[in-house]
């Protein structure tokens, strides 16, 4: 154990060490970005497509206009959230891919109180604590969800990647099957949704942009949840029990509560994301509410290394990715499951980028001193 | 290699480096045909590498082997083998399930497609009749206790030919009883001029025991060589370190007899295979007195350890601390201020990725100074806290910034007992500190146990090493099987009687 750890950066000036790491934290994505860019470009090279002009549409469908630099924050918005539902558990040391089923239920939640409360319409201020209940509702069920597989991992030593992806399969059943069923809107008949929402109680814009507040939400919480995992003792707590559970055990901390606790800001992070579909995008919920952003999320959490801040940008990244998508379609005649491609290199790439983080030359000063 | 009997050994200049560290630097060596020679140095010093280039586990940069005064070419371990030169490891490499005969014909380079196990019995059979010592064949190595096992390690070499034998730290995992017998083995073969055999270890005992011949290293160089009757202790030490400068030491101040402070009733816990590895063990440990646990590794220590870590359930019994009911909660390690040190200190009490001053917050990070209200980190503050204690135990590098898992080992113990030995400490578990440290961090380390001592602090050190209890300990104990076995004070400690406690299953 003492002899084969690759040092981090030994006996060299600490300056240098300083910017070793961070040119480290920073070089590594961007070198896997750009590895699968150009993966992704020998791939519809096959097509018989021109990568560069691909890449054009990549750049213009993304950012290149006001139009689709809102569409990117759009399809963004949510993947903050989702992100965080990964970063977060992760960082405790628990990898829990159950966006997805959060999301689900923290829509459903929403869709279930939102026509009960339609009452509230009315007046303004009814209206704004109607929304502000239809949104608790969603991050409390997604919550409540979430902290299933940390209580299993914790009490039961059950893993919690599978019980979160099982969980996740199971929460789109339990859409489905209400959706379809005893919640079902008898107006909607060509596609089974439940009943929705009074439009006065749709949540509205972000001032200035045509994207909805959910993007507003995510921004906060990344914030705060970075300040949180950064700044304050929980986090630092959390960090501990997340790089050797044995040390925490040992220094009193309690490890249970502290699961739970991530896996709750977790699942409430996803359940608003569910929750923020149905109350700004949708309307109600329907069998659509489980279109892949927690998933996504998984995507973004790796990428951004479990940091809360980096979620931010890597979120606008893929979601512009996401967002050129149309255009891709349409300008070059690939098929929709394109993008699907180049997220997946993404991943890859940045998952083989992990291995080497620490190993390369440019950031070793040698062996540590013995 | 046709020859038999013992073999001579020389290596001359051999050097090795790894990458910028330099392991060997023109080293030479002269190890006459039967005789035992001993290879001293402290951790780091390069012994491991010097034997794993010579039975060619390493590539050496640049150096000779002259085996029986001809230069030879080993390639890996096989080919050492071919040439008459064995080495036995300190983890053995033998099949737990299988018996010692199966063991002893898998070791063998030209095993057949089907095996002719009652001609290869009748061999065994006739070996071992020519061996002063034996091994029943037909047990299953799983049920063999250390001692046994070594043998059987050190016989399959020897049913191999092997005419020059390496062993490397042969005596770590055996009891002071079993360590003379394998000793007085290896002695008695090499007077017969069967065999040679160089011997890596850091036991002065040993050496003026049954070597013929000393090298020390030091530092990847040879620092001194000579024959054991021209050599003391002393002599032999001031090789290893460099210097004649006396180790660290700190009195014993005369005990005062405080009430007791950690106490341990009936206590019984299992193995994460479900066998049971404490069984009813009792102990008390009052305020400045240290408790010492001998004992051979595997007995129950590091699930003894664990339960009062906090890193395992126990199944039975009650820990109380200061007479209270003791739950590892962090408010009770606070007020009781109960600290420890286990052993893998970076595996068990550290975390690798965190840095060394985030490291060394960990009993204090959620409380004023080093956090607002409880709440809000002060990064600042605690690293100015880190630079004091990095100083005060010559941490290096003494970079708060470094993560831990960069630093060597013996910085890794010493960052971890900064952190345990600060701030209120009034209990302390303390399981081989010494573990993997050279000469001058060990006397260190064990100086400031018996200041923590002398303070007023109940230490129950646990240790593989009885040198060290025995240095460090008030009252000493035994651990056997699960159970404490044997309870003294260190003044009437029978030495005897502590072997035979540690032996027994």
């Amino acid at each position: 154990m003492l002899s084969f750890t690759l040092a981090l950066g030994a006996p060299t000036p600490t300056r240098r060490r300083w910017f070793g790491r961070l040119a480290e934290a920073w070089a590594l994505p961007l070198l896997a970005l750009t590895a699968a860019l150009v993966a992704f470009g020998a791939f519809i090279a096959a097509f018989g497509v021109n990568p560069l002009a691909a890449a054009a549409l990549i750049w213009r469908g993304a950012f290149g206009t006001w139009f689709s630099l809102q569409n990117t924050l759009q399809k963004a918005a949510p993947l903050l959230l989702t992100g965080l539902a990964m970063a977060l558990p992760a960082r405790a040391g628990l990898m829990i891919i159950g966006g997805e089923g959060a999301l689900v239920i923290g829509g459903l939640a929403c869709a279930v109180i939102g026509p009960a409360l339609a009452g509230f319409a009315d007046s303004a201020g009814g209206a704004l604590m109607a929304q502000t209940l239809m949104l608790a509702c969603g991050m409390a069920a997604g919550a409540l969800w979430l902290m299933i597989p940390g209580a299993l991992r914790h009490w039961r030593g059950v893993n919690e990647t599978i019980s979160s992806l099982l969980l996740n399969t199971i929460a789109i059943a339990v859409l489905n099957q209400l959706v379809e069923g005893p919640l079902r809107d008898p107006m909607s008949l060509n596609k089974p949704s439940t009943t929705p929402l009074s439009p006065a109680l749709m949540l509205g814009h972000v001032p200035g942009l045509s994207v909805h507040v959910g993007l507003a939400f995510g921004l906060i919480l990344c914030i705060g949840a970075g300040v949180l995992m950064q700044r304050t003792s929980f986090g630092f707590a959390t960090g501990i029990n997340g790089g050797n559970p044995r040390a925490a055990q040992m220094v009193g901390i309690d490890v249970g509560r502290l699961i739970l606790i991530a896996c709750a800001l977790a699942g409430a992070c996803a359940g608003l994301a569910g929750a923020t579909e149905v109350a700004a995008v949708q309307g109600s919920a329907t069998a659509s509410l489980a279109a892949g952003y927690g998933y996504s999320g998984i995507l973004v959490a790796f990428l951004a290394r479990h940091n809360p801040f980096a979620i931010i940008p890597v979120a606008v990244l893929l979601g512009g990715i996401a967002a050129s998508d149309g255009l891709l379609q349409r300008h070059l005649d690939l098929p929709d499951a394109t993008v699907a491609v180049l997220q997946g290199f993404v991943f890859i790439a940045v998952l083989a980028a992990e291995t080497f983080s620490g190993r390369l030359r440019l950031w070793r000063g040698g062996r540590r001193d013995g | 290699m046709n020859a038999s009997g013992a073999a001579s050994l020389e290596v001359a200049a051999m050097s090795k480096r790894f990458g910028a560290n330099i392991a060997l630097a023109d080293v030479a060596m002269r190890v006459p045909a039967g005789t035992l020679h001993a290879l001293l140095g402290e951790n780091g010093a390069g012994k491991s590498t010097l034997v794993k280039c010579i039975i060619g586990s390493y590539r050496a940069d640049r150096g000779d082997v002259l085996l029986d005064g001809r230069e030879v070419v080993i390639n890996g371990p096989r080919a050492a083998r071919a040439l008459g030169l064995g080495m036995v490891y300190q983890h053995f490499t033998l099949v737990g399930g299988m018996t010692v005969a199966e063991n002893m014909v898998m070791a063998r380079p030209d095993i057949p497609a089907i095996v002719n196990w009652r001609a290869e019995r009748r061999a065994l059979e006739d070996f071992m009749a020519r061996m002063p010592f034996r091994v029943p064949l037909d047990r299953r190595v799983s049920t063999l206790a250390a001692g046994q096992k070594q043998k059987v390690e050190i016989l399959k070499l020897l049913y191999l030919g092997c005419r020059f034998l390496i062993l490397d730290e042969p005596t770590a995992v055996l009891t002071p009883t079993e360590a003379d017998e394998v000793l007085r083995f290896l002695r008695g073969l090499v007077a017969e001029n069967k065999l040679t055999v160089l011997m890596i270890t850091h036991k002065f005992r040993e050496v003026t025991a049954y070597a013929d011949a000393v090298t020390v290293l030091r530092r990847g160089k040879l620092a001194g060589a000579g024959a054991v009757r021209d050599l003391t202790p002393e002599t032999m030490a001031a090789m290893m370190v460099g210097t004649t400068l006396a180790p660290a030491r700190a009195d014993r101040e005369p005990a005062r007899g405080q009430p007791t402070r950690l106490a341990i009733q009936a206590l019984c816990a299992t193995r994460d295979d479900g066998l049971l590895a404490l069984r009813e063990v009792s102990l008390s440990v009052g305020g400045g007195e240290i408790v010492g646990i001998a004992g051979v590794s595997g007995n129950g220590q590091r699930e003894l350890v664990e339960v009062l870590a906090g890193q395992r359930r126990a199944a039975a019994g009650a820990i109380r601390i200061d007479d209270q009911p003791f739950r590892f909660t962090r408010a009770e390690i606070r007020r009781h201020g109960v600290r420890c040190l286990p052993e893998e200190p970076l595996a068990n009490a550290g975390v690798a990725r965190m840095t060394v001053a985030e490291n060394l917050a960990l009993r204090d990070f959620d409380a004023p100074p080093l956090a607002a209200r409880g709440i809000w980190l002060d990064r600042t503050a605690m690293r100015a806290a880190a630079r004091l204690r990095i100083a005060d135990y010559a941490i290096r590098p003494p970079d708060p910034d470094a993560p831990l898992g960069s630093l060597s080992g013996g910085n890794v113990q010493r960052a971890i007992l900064a952190r345990e030995l600060s701030g209120e400490v009034r209990v302390l578990i303390v399981a081989n500190p010494c573990f993997g440290l050279d000469f001058t961090a060990a006397a260190d380390i064990r100086a400031r146990l018996m200041q923590a001592r002398n303070h007023g602090v109940a230490v129950l050190l646990v240790s593989e090493d009885l040198d060290e209890i025995q240095e460090l300990a008030d009252r000493i104990l035994v651990m056997a099987g699960g159970r404490i076995a044997y309870e003294s004070s260190a003044a009437e400690a029978d030495l005897a009687a502590i072997g035979m406690a540690m032996a027994a299953h």
